[in-house]
């Protein structure tokens, strides 16, 4: 059953991988955890959980302004995780890495504290039918209250954009924002960005790029790609939830306008005017999630330790296998581009048999799948369903898995015969 | 089929769902509704119509597209609630849905099964003109028609 392409890179072993999870020691309904949903969040190594809880054990206290041995120690780690993010994503200086909640925090920081001052009439919004809703929603809402337009490149009938429209979409004023994802989340799509960059400053826009599925699946350069702003979700590539990060261009964070205020982000505060502090501080208002961001440093180094490459073409190879073995169910329909491009997202839907019907009875065979619309209602528009149903793979994922989520789809094909 | 699948998926909802009681449209109806629940994308309309004396519910009908459980709830609250009055099925008590249905739900699956329900009673306040009770309240707002 298990037939896997071979590979140029080092391959990773998801069997030994899996050991550093202890989510993995469960059965679910008496079955194996088959837990195909890490585009949603992923598993923690123990790793992480390990360098978290030291934090707290001998190392904690607020960070910053204390001048005793513990508050140094906790300003170091959270520096240091600072630093990890830098490297990870090559930016340029640490003083541009900005700590946030998740990546949609990220996102509406730029869109308020860069949007508001910037978008007026005439301007526009450039997204693409393919965003999640948090890369959607804050532009929509920025746009709305700057009176600028809103506009989508669309998608072609593979599930890629179709940059052909670009000047079609955008012949009706200046275009000042382009705001795309790396990887989709929804169908897996990986798209141009370094292209897309590029074409955003030639019309004299910033190019803001949500790399929420990208950090975890595959190698960021961020210098190469050319993008103005990057936001990435720590919970997705092995960290915990609660530290995220936002990298901007110094020029343009020096430029803008804070997003959140209050504590820690001062340089002076007096009844008449406050004055605000340093980068990355100006953007980090109140206390940072110290703990958090240390686990995620620590995702870093678990993940740099396994290897992006081998990540990501462990995850090309699941996804190959995923498609040829869900083909195989009768009624299936499988959504996005084929294989070779695609991260280890596999988006489809079973007959007319509701999402939410088809995850529920995989549940009780211990498979864990996604099914709804993904926080991407303009894209299930498009696809012209109400939901879908999502498998989602990371470095821990073993083709058992996927055989497990096949079978239990015959399963859900005998309910409903 | 092991247990758990037999318990939720058992006959009777199943059968609800392929084979839906008062499935389709009533033009002109006395109330009706339109309910969504936006996790899920499930979508139900709801049509009354009333006897002679105005509040005896005649005929009930529901169309929309979503998942089993709310789709065979909703088939499940037309055989409830025919023959009725507006005042008792507007307060009716949702354990006597649940009953019907006859089997535990998550707090996920609890809203597929409510919403038939729901739509129902905000067909019939608005219909009769009375407030929306609380817990409702905005619900109307979602109305698509």
């Amino acid at each position: 059953m298990i037939e896997m392409a071979t590979s140029a890179v080092t391959k990773l072993d998801a069997h030994v991988l899996r050991r550093d999870f202890p989510i993995f020691e469960q059965e679910i309904h008496g079955k194996p955890l088959a837990f195909l949903d890490s585009a949603a969040s992923s598993q923690k190594p123990r790793q992480v959980l390990d360098a978290m809880t030291e934090f707290y054990e001998t190392s904690y206290a607020n960070v910053h302004r204390g001048v005793y041995v513990l508050a140094e120690r906790a300003t170091e780690a959270l520096e240091h995780a600072r630093e990890r993010v830098r490297t990870f994503l090559n930016a340029p200086d640490a003083r541009e890495v900005i700590f946030t909640r998740n990546a949609t925090e990220g996102i509406n920081l730029v869109a308020y504290a860069w949007g508001l001052s910037n978008l007026g009439p005439g301007d526009l919004v450039v997204v693409t039918e393919l965003e999640h809703h948090s890369n959607f929603v804050p532009w929509q809402f920025i746009a709305g209250k700057t009176g600028a337009g809103l506009r989508m490149i669309p998608l072609d009938e593979q599930g890629e954009l179709d940059l052909s429209t670009l000047d079609e979409v955008t012949r009706d004023g200046r275009v000042k924002v382009v705001a795309t994802n790396l990887i989709s989340n929804s169908l897996g799509t990986i798209n141009p960005v370094a292209k897309l960059a590029e074409w955003a400053h030639a019309q004299g826009a910033i190019y803001v790029c949500d790399a929420a599925q990208g950090a975890p699946h595959t190698k960021i350069d961020l210098q190469a790609l050319g993008v103005d702003f990057l936001a990435i979700s720590g919970h997705k590539m092995c960290g915990p939830s609660g530290a995220s990060a936002l990298w901007g261009r110094t020029e343009l964070l020096l430029a803008m306008d804070p997003f959140l205020t209050g504590g820690h982000m001062i340089s002076s505060v007096r009844l008449e005017k406050t004055t605000w502090g340093e980068l990355p501080h100006k953007f980090e208002a109140g206390t940072a999630p110290m703990a958090e961001a240390v686990g995620l440093g620590a995702a870093i180094d678990y993940l740099e330790g396994v290897g992006l490459d081998a990540i990501e073409a462990h995850e090309h190879e699941l996804a190959a296998y995923a498609l040829g073995r869900l083909a195989e169910v009768p009624g299936i329909k499988l959504y996005g581009p084929p294989a070779d491009r695609r991260a280890g997202i596999v988006s489809f839907n079973l007959e007319d048999i509701h999402p939410h019907d088809v995850a529920q009875i995989l549940d009780l065979q211990g498979v864990a799948i996604r099914a709804g619309h993904h926080c991407c209602q303009p894209l299930m528009h498009k696809l012209g369903v109400a939901a879908t149903n999502r498998a989602s793979f990371y470095l821990y994922t073993i083709p058992e898995e996927i055989d497990q989520l096949v079978d239990g789809l015959h399963a859900v094909r005998k309910v409903f015969a | 089929m092991d247990a758990g699948l037999e318990s939720l998926y058992r006959e009777v909802i199943l059968d609800h769902y392929k084979n839906p009681r008062g499935h389709g449209v009533i033009e002109d109806a006395d109330a009706e509704a339109e309910g969504q629940n936006p996790l899920c994308g499930d979508e139900v309309s709801i049509y009354v119509e009333f006897g002679e004396d105005g509040e005896t519910i005649d005929e009930v009908k529901f169309s929309g597209r979503g998942c089993a459980i709310s789709q065979a709830a909703t088939s499940m609250l037309m055989e409830m609630t025919k023959g009725r009055t507006a005042d008792e099925v507007a307060a009716l008590d949702k354990e006597e849905l649940l009953a019907e249905i006859g089997v535990p739900l998550t707090p996920v699956r609890l809203k597929c099964a409510m919403l038939g329900l729901t739509t129902l009673k905000v067909a019939l306040h608005k219909a009769k003109g009375t407030p929306l009770p609380e817990g409702l309240a905005g619900f109307d707002e979602l109305d698509l028609s």
